[in-house]
């Protein structure tokens, strides 16, 4: 207890040398915020523990199953400098139970200190999330394309549009959760000017969400290029809708190959997609592309969010590492209602989704199929487990086509 | 046990990494929006209140999100702002004062309010036409002194409010004797038939709810309380605290608002027992979670059919005048069915209690009169009441 106590006070400490003398006393009767508080709510303290604690018991998310009420009891009174308390980082999961499609993790970060200050709780949901990682693990990081092998044929019979996205978060700033409008602002400006200084394919323009006409926005979501209006309430109990669409938009190259969401579930989403199977060169423009973008970032004295441990620091923990999802939309209308389907999936360590995205289910026989993992393993390592697994599926398509069996073909676990 | 499939943004709008930035920086884009809270909000006020904070820790940017995220109403004009505990509307009277003024008709930051929960001084309403009156209801709102409100409370104070309302209302008796239903034990089933009743809340769905944070933990420490006969019901932490509720088929508001007064009355004993009064001041009257709701919190109304004085042109401009309003009969977000519209008084602060039933009971018995002379092709030109 006296470590959390002394931790916390260094926090404050380190908060209020940042932001210079706060007073933290009365004027007319009325308390000028102090800046140095543990919690939003200042009552809740007063609460036993068990007053406190959620119920959940009727809930199936990664934080249900780590958060304990020893957990809760050492957490409850801490927040990280920016304000960001325990409360804040489970609310999405104690408001959303479970989802029929996928295990939700029920849990965010509103800053780069979370995963930190709330490691108590982070590194459980991590190791669980994430194939048993542990808080001891080093994350590598591949983004040189010509390591990727093979990849620029895949079947365009089956494989009709292909795409690689991932997320970065802007040090020195929240996160979506927590954010301040002047911070979200603040994002947006300086990713128009990195953005807008991209050439040659990467050419483009930023269209501000607030200036979009209905008829453009529609047809960016149908085209697969837009963000969905916040619906998910796994994303709007989270709090990153607030404002909504203030400094939130879209910059794409002038071939719509190339896309940057601002201030949507992260600061930057980066998306490289086409149709087709050249998954390698959609991997390329995707690694080109994004070290651009890094580099400009830095000379403006923010680089991304990055450690050893976690990789990429993003809002989601399920999203640490690469934040990289890499994949396809094919068409596997006889594989997908093979008996093994899933177990061919798990083992060639690939996950299944409805072209319409995470929250979807899949239309004529089209999956997207991508990558399951984000953290232990490099992009190039999760692309190419992609490419080499997408194949696989493509022939045992054409054997069941033929009438064939594919049991000779079930591949190892990856 | 039901799994609300619904969108709840709340809001996180403690974050201390603000400051670093300017007001004009921080100052919400209010153009697209038409609510009380953005006709009201100038970037000098913003610039004024945004370091502000109650001794529970609720900020400007608090009071405001239901008001940035949800810029307009297509039926009514919203408050677009919400008191997050008692002190709100003291540490931010710069915003409210005018919000409520502009709400409220005029009604100035030195105003006193009246309250009068004395049945027998409402004259009549025993007699309204049960031909045209389908239901009568009054109800109003209570919020507990020393806990936060449900844009802002702590699950912990949630759960402090339920118990102390099951322990208070568990003491009533004789024809208010009634049960708790907690909203985590129902039944698919009894929740879909205490809805059609009109006797249960709403899961949250509108935004303007969701956006201010009181959805939060749903179902957790929500519930109703109904009496046996189910004409007095109890919601508990809802949109407020308690919401109290006494309603009946036919057209005897007379009795509805007795066994309003009465029941209130005593509840609010049963918790001073308890050591826990209500929120009130005599500057606003009754303190509630939303400014609309300030002073008696009551909106009395009934369920009428007035198919043919519902097309007239001169609709609107009567209700005007009566000070009432319109609904549709499923509440404030919603249009009206088969010419039956809910009417009900248009006023909560200001006026007292007996004088807002009073408004309606009167209105009401004029509006059927209007009717009956429409139905048989007689004009009602005559009968257009002045501005009351």
């Amino acid at each position: 207890m006296r470590r959390c106590l002394l931790f916390t006070r260094k926090l404050i400490d380190k908060t209020l040398q940042k932001l210079g003398e706060i007073p933290e006393k009365k004027h007319d009767g009325v308390r000028i915020a102090a800046m140095a508080k543990n919690c939003h709510n200042d009552y809740k303290m007063k609460f036993s523990l068990d007053d406190e604690f959620p119920d959940l018991s009727q809930h199936n998310n990664h934080m249900a199953k780590a958060l304990t009420k020893e957990i809760y009891g050492k957490l409850r009174g801490k927040s990280t400098p920016s304000g960001f308390t325990l409360d804040d980082i489970i609310q999405t999961g104690v408001d959303n139970p479970g989802h029929p499609f996928i295990m939700t993790v029920g849990c965010v970060a509103g800053d780069e200190e979370s995963y930190e200050v709330f490691k108590d709780l982070l590194d459980p949901v991590i190791s669980d999330r994430h194939g048993g990682y542990k808080p001891t693990d080093k994350h590598r990081t591949d983004l040189n394309f010509e390591n990727l092998k093979g990849g620029d044929d895949l079947d365009p019979n089956y494989v009709l549009s292909s795409r690689v996205r991932t997320g970065r978060s802007i040090k020195g700033f929240t996160l979506p959760p927590h954010n301040s409008r002047g911070e979200r602002r603040g994002i947006e400006k300086l990713s128009i000017e990195a953005l807008s200084s991209l050439e040659g394919e990467f050419k483009g323009k930023y269209y501000p969400l607030d200036g979009m006409t209905d008829a453009e926005q529609e047809q960016l979501i149908a085209d697969h290029f837009l963000f969905d209006k916040p619906v998910s309430p796994l994303l709007t109990c989270a709090g990153m809708a607030r404002d909504w669409p203030d400094a939130r938009g879209i910059w794409h190259n002038e071939n719509k190959t190339f896309l940057v969401w601002v201030n949507e579930e992260d600061h930057l989403r980066v998306i490289s997609m086409q149709k087709g199977g050249n998954m390698k060169e959609v991997f390329r423009r995707f690694c080109v592309g994004l070290q651009k973008i890094e580099e400009i970032f830095k000379k403006h004295n923010h680089g991304f969010m990055w450690n050893e441990h976690l990789g990429y620091i993003l809002t989601c923990p399920s999203n640490l590492g690469t934040g990289l999802r890499g994949g396809v939309h094919v068409k596997l209308p006889k594989l997908s209602t093979h008996a093994k389907f899933e177990e061919i999936l798990t083992r060639l360590r690939l996950q299944k989704r409805g072209t319409g995205g995470v929250d979807t289910a899949s239309v004529g026989g089209v999956f997207d199929i991508s990558n399951a993992d984000r953290l232990g393993s490099s992009e190039v390592e999760q692309v190419q487990l992609v490419v080499d697994g997408v194949k696989l599926m493509i022939e045992m398509e054409k054997k069941l086509e033929k009438g064939e069996s594919i049991d000779g073909m079930i591949p190892a676990q990856k | 046990v039901s799994t609300p499939n619904v969108i709840m943004p709340f809001g996180n709008t403690h974050n201390k990494l603000k400051m670093n930035y300017s007001a004009e920086q921080e100052y919400p884009d209010l153009s697209q929006h038409n609510n009380h809270m953005a006709k009201v909000l100038t970037p000098e006020m913003y610039a004024n209140l945004r370091d502000k904070e109650t001794s529970s820790g609720f900020t400007l940017d608090d009071v405001i999100q239901t008001g940035v995220d949800n810029p307009g109403h297509p039926f009514i004009m919203t408050v677009g702002c919400v008191a997050g505990d008692e002190e709100t509307y003291e540490v931010f009277k710069d915003l409210l004062d005018p919000v409520i003024e502009d709400r409220h008709g005029g009604y100035k930051p030195s105003d006193k309010h009246k309250t009068d929960l004395n049945p027998d001084n409402l004259q009549g309403g025993d007699d309204l036409d049960p031909n045209y009156v389908l239901s009568s209801r009054v109800r109003t709102g209570r919020s507990i002194r020393g806990f936060c409100l449900p844009p802002h409370c702590s699950r912990g104070e949630r759960r402090a409010i339920e118990n102390l309302s099951i322990e208070s209302l568990d003491a009533l008796d004789g024809d208010l004797k009634g049960k708790y239903y907690a909203l985590k034990n129902m039944t698919e089933e009894e929740q879909q038939q205490l809805i059609d009743d009109h006797f249960l809340f709403d899961k949250p769905v509108s935004p303007l709810l969701l956006a201010s944070g009181m959805a939060r933990d749903w179902p957790d420490g929500r519930g109703i309380w109904h009496n046996d006969n189910k004409t007095f019901l109890v919601w508990v932490n809802e949109e407020d605290h308690l919401r109290v509720i006494s309603m009946q088929k036919g057209g005897n508001m007379r009795e509805v608002f007795n066994r309003f007064c009465t029941g209130l009355t005593k509840i609010e004993s049963l918790f001073k027992e308890r050591g826990h009064e209500f929120m009130w001041n005599e500057h606003l009257g009754y303190v509630l979670t939303c400014p609309s709701n300030l002073g008696t919190g009551l909106r009395a109304g009934v369920h009428v059919k007035l198919p043919n004085l519902s097309k007239h042109e001169k609709f609107g401009e009567i209700l005007k005048r009566l000070r009432l309003q319109k609904r549709g009969t499923g509440g404030v977000d919603t249009a009206a069915v088969g010419g039956v519209f809910d009417i009900s008084n248009a006023d909560r602060l200001g006026f007292s209690e007996v004088e807002l039933v009073q408004m309606v009971v009167d209105g009401v018995n004029l509006l059927v009169d209007m009717e009956k002379r429409l139905e048989a092709g007689e004009s009602i030109d005559d009968m257009m009441p002045e501005q009351k």
